[in-house]
């Protein structure tokens, strides 16, 4: 039911090459049909996302996840990108917001949701005080600046009003905010981490 | 509860399982032979959703059996010879059976499948103390020995006949026994108790779980019901549906029971939890809330949540959108709290009176604490209110 309804908002601005209600079968039809964008459900039967993101993401690194969620509980959402996605999005999202959302994906940009934001600063939180031992200052803590942006981020404005706010350019944004994942995806921050042992992930 | 059995017998009879159990211990206590019986049923009738039996599967199992025969028969042999040429008198008696009954329960070990290794770690192994270490060890033996040396004196008191205490030899030998019985499988016995009790409340804590899971769904049956009654009236559709996500949502991934929050929030969290649902049910918009942080609410916060609610009900009221985001960061000197619409906005130099008037009072509230709020905003761009609060400084 939710499918068709996600079909229906993105109308004809995108071409739907395939759809699986179960990791498995998503596997398969990615790894068959090898689409621009994959719009993924965390709490798939079969596994998860996470299991999605496994099967795929070695053999087809070209492939961009967008992923899905009711929860937007932090677990999920860290989850999942570490896994691999390139976004994180709720399904109450608006139709053009989640065209849009397609489109940066696609062209190889993060989406950060302003609940993504706030979950990534909770995490790297204390970044200022010296790092503690066993953590790289380069993956282990976000810089002032990135600090800045997700901060306006998490406040609900666009990537062109932050670039607006702090006098960059939007593409400079986009860089900021895809460090920022390479960190949230490399880190061994034992916020991040303890999440992914508890589901015995790591 | 141990291994089983009486479980399968029950389910085999039709029987309660309590009486079953019950009849067991009877029979157990009257006759020793019934603890003989529950092993060997324990060995003999297949594990639930298992085909074999452990008897079957053992015999069966040509590697242990060579194994066992292999490293014991020798030793055995050994032992046999040795005790013999010195004079040893007991050993040989109880020597071969001792053997065979290692024999057997290596075989048993080898073909367990994984509950049954379950029962014999969580129920058997604990019994002898093998799972202690260290200090955990040192005690076993203590306890063992002194056991062991109270229940030969037991024993010796009960067997040797005559002198002229004779009256109160047999009770002081049982009493003796009974503390020896007490000294060894004491904590053993305390373990199964203690196990049960946990199980019991693991059990409680469930059926309270499933009575607020039955509340939940009546919640939300009630909302379906009523959103179908009022489908001509969007608005209070969209109220209805929001109002029951968010106590949905609050239940499945925050564990908060439906209902529980009262008028009186202790943390920072809780409180805008509080505005968003109570600006959202009045005036009907979302407020979208992201949290970085959390902290205990006192006399400065709650005035800054006061603020924060007046500044989401003016963007409500004025800005033309049915959305409001509200940022809030709890750092180590200063909690900010950002309200901020995407409506129609308005330019700071020509504002009307009743608007000028929400500003000053928002800033009012927050300069009595010494914390600060601004405005920002522009035609056609929305707008945002800042409002920072200093937090007290805890005295360390």
């Amino acid at each position: 039911m939710f499918r068709a309804g996600v079909k229906a908002e993105l109308g004809d601005a995108v071409d739907v090459v395939g759809e699986a209600d179960e990791a498995e079968a998503a596997v398969e039809l990615i790894t068959e049909r090898v689409p621009d964008v994959v719009l993924l459900d965390v709490h798939l039967p079969g596994g998860g996302g996470h299991a999605v993101l496994r099967g795929v993401h070695p053999h087809h690194p070209e492939v961009q996840f967008l992923a899905l969620s009711v929860s937007d509980a932090p677990e999920d959402v860290i989850d999942v990108i570490r896994a691999g996605a390139r976004g994180y999005i709720t399904k109450t999202i608006s139709g053009p917001e989640l065209l849009q959302a397609v489109y940066r994906v696609a062209a190889g940009d993060a989406v950060f949701s302003p609940r993504l934001a706030g979950f990534v600063l909770d995490a790297f939180a204390h970044g200022d005080s010296p790092p503690a031992a066993g953590l790289d200052p380069e993956l282990d803590q976000l810089s002032p600046r990135e600090r800045e942006v997700l901060r306006l981020i998490a406040r609900g404005y666009t990537y062109k009003e932050v670039g607006r706010d702090l006098g960059i350019s939007a593409k400079t944004v986009e860089s900021h905010v895809s460090s920022v994942l390479r960190k949230l995806q490399l880190s061994t921050r034992h916020e991040l981490t303890r999440w992914a042992t508890d589901r015995r992930l790591v | 509860m141990l291994g089983g059995v009486c479980g399968a017998v029950s389910s085999a009879t039709g029987i309660d399982v309590t009486w079953v159990r019950i009849g067991f211990v009877l029979l157990a206590i009257a006759s020793g032979v019934m603890v003989f019986v529950y092993a060997m049923a324990w060995l003999l009738i297949p594990m639930e959703g298992e085909t074999g039996n452990i008897y079957s599967r053992a015999v069966s199992d040509r590697r242990g059996i060579r194994l066992v025969v292999a490293v014991l028969v020798p030793l055995l042999i050994a032992v046999q010879l040795i005790t013999s040429t010195l004079h040893v008198p007991f050993v040989g008696f109880i020597g071969w059976p001792t053997f065979l009954a290692i024999g057997v329960i290596i075989l048993i070990w080898r073909n367990a499948n994984e509950n049954e290794k379950a029962f014999i770690d969580n129920d058997v192994v604990p019994l002898f103390g093998a799972d202690t270490h260290g200090q955990g060890r040192h005690w076993l033996i203590a306890r063992v020995l002194v056991g062991a040396i109270v229940g030969a004196c037991g024993i010796a008191l009960l067997v040797m006949g005559h002198t002229t205490v004779a009256a109160l030899r047999p009770v002081g030998g049982a009493a003796l026994v009974v503390a020896a019985s007490v000294i060894i499988f004491g904590p053993w016995w305390l373990s199964l108790v203690r196990d049960l009790i946990a199980e019991r409340q693991a059990r409680a804590l469930a059926e309270e779980r499933a009575q607020m899971a039955a509340h939940v769904h009546d919640s939300v049956l009630q909302t379906l019901a009523l959103i179908q009654r009022s489908a001509d009236d969007p608005q209070n559709v969209v109220r209805l549906a929001r109002a029951q996500e968010r106590e949905l949502r609050a239940w499945l991934f925050e564990g908060r029971p439906p209902g529980a929050i009262g008028e009186d929030a202790t943390m920072l969290g809780e409180g805008v939890g509080l505005l968003q649902r109570q600006v959202e049910a009045d005036h009907g918009i979302a407020v979208q809330v992201v949290m970085v942080g959390d902290c205990e609410l006192d006399e400065a916060l709650r005035a800054l949540l006061d603020a924060a609610r007046e500044a989401t009900v003016n963007a409500a009221k004025w800005s033309g959108v049915d959305q409001v985001s509200l940022y809030a960061e709890v750092e180590a000197d200063t909690v900010m709290l950002y309200v901020r619409d995407r409506g129609c906005g308005f330019d700071p130099a020509a504002v009307p009176d009743d608007r000028q008037g929400i500003a000053q009072s928002i800033q009012a509230r927050m300069a009595r604490f010494g914390g600060t709020a601004v405005v920002r905003s522009a035609l056609g761009e929305g707008a945002e209110v800042q409002l920072s609060m200093p937090r007290r400084a805890r005295v360390k």
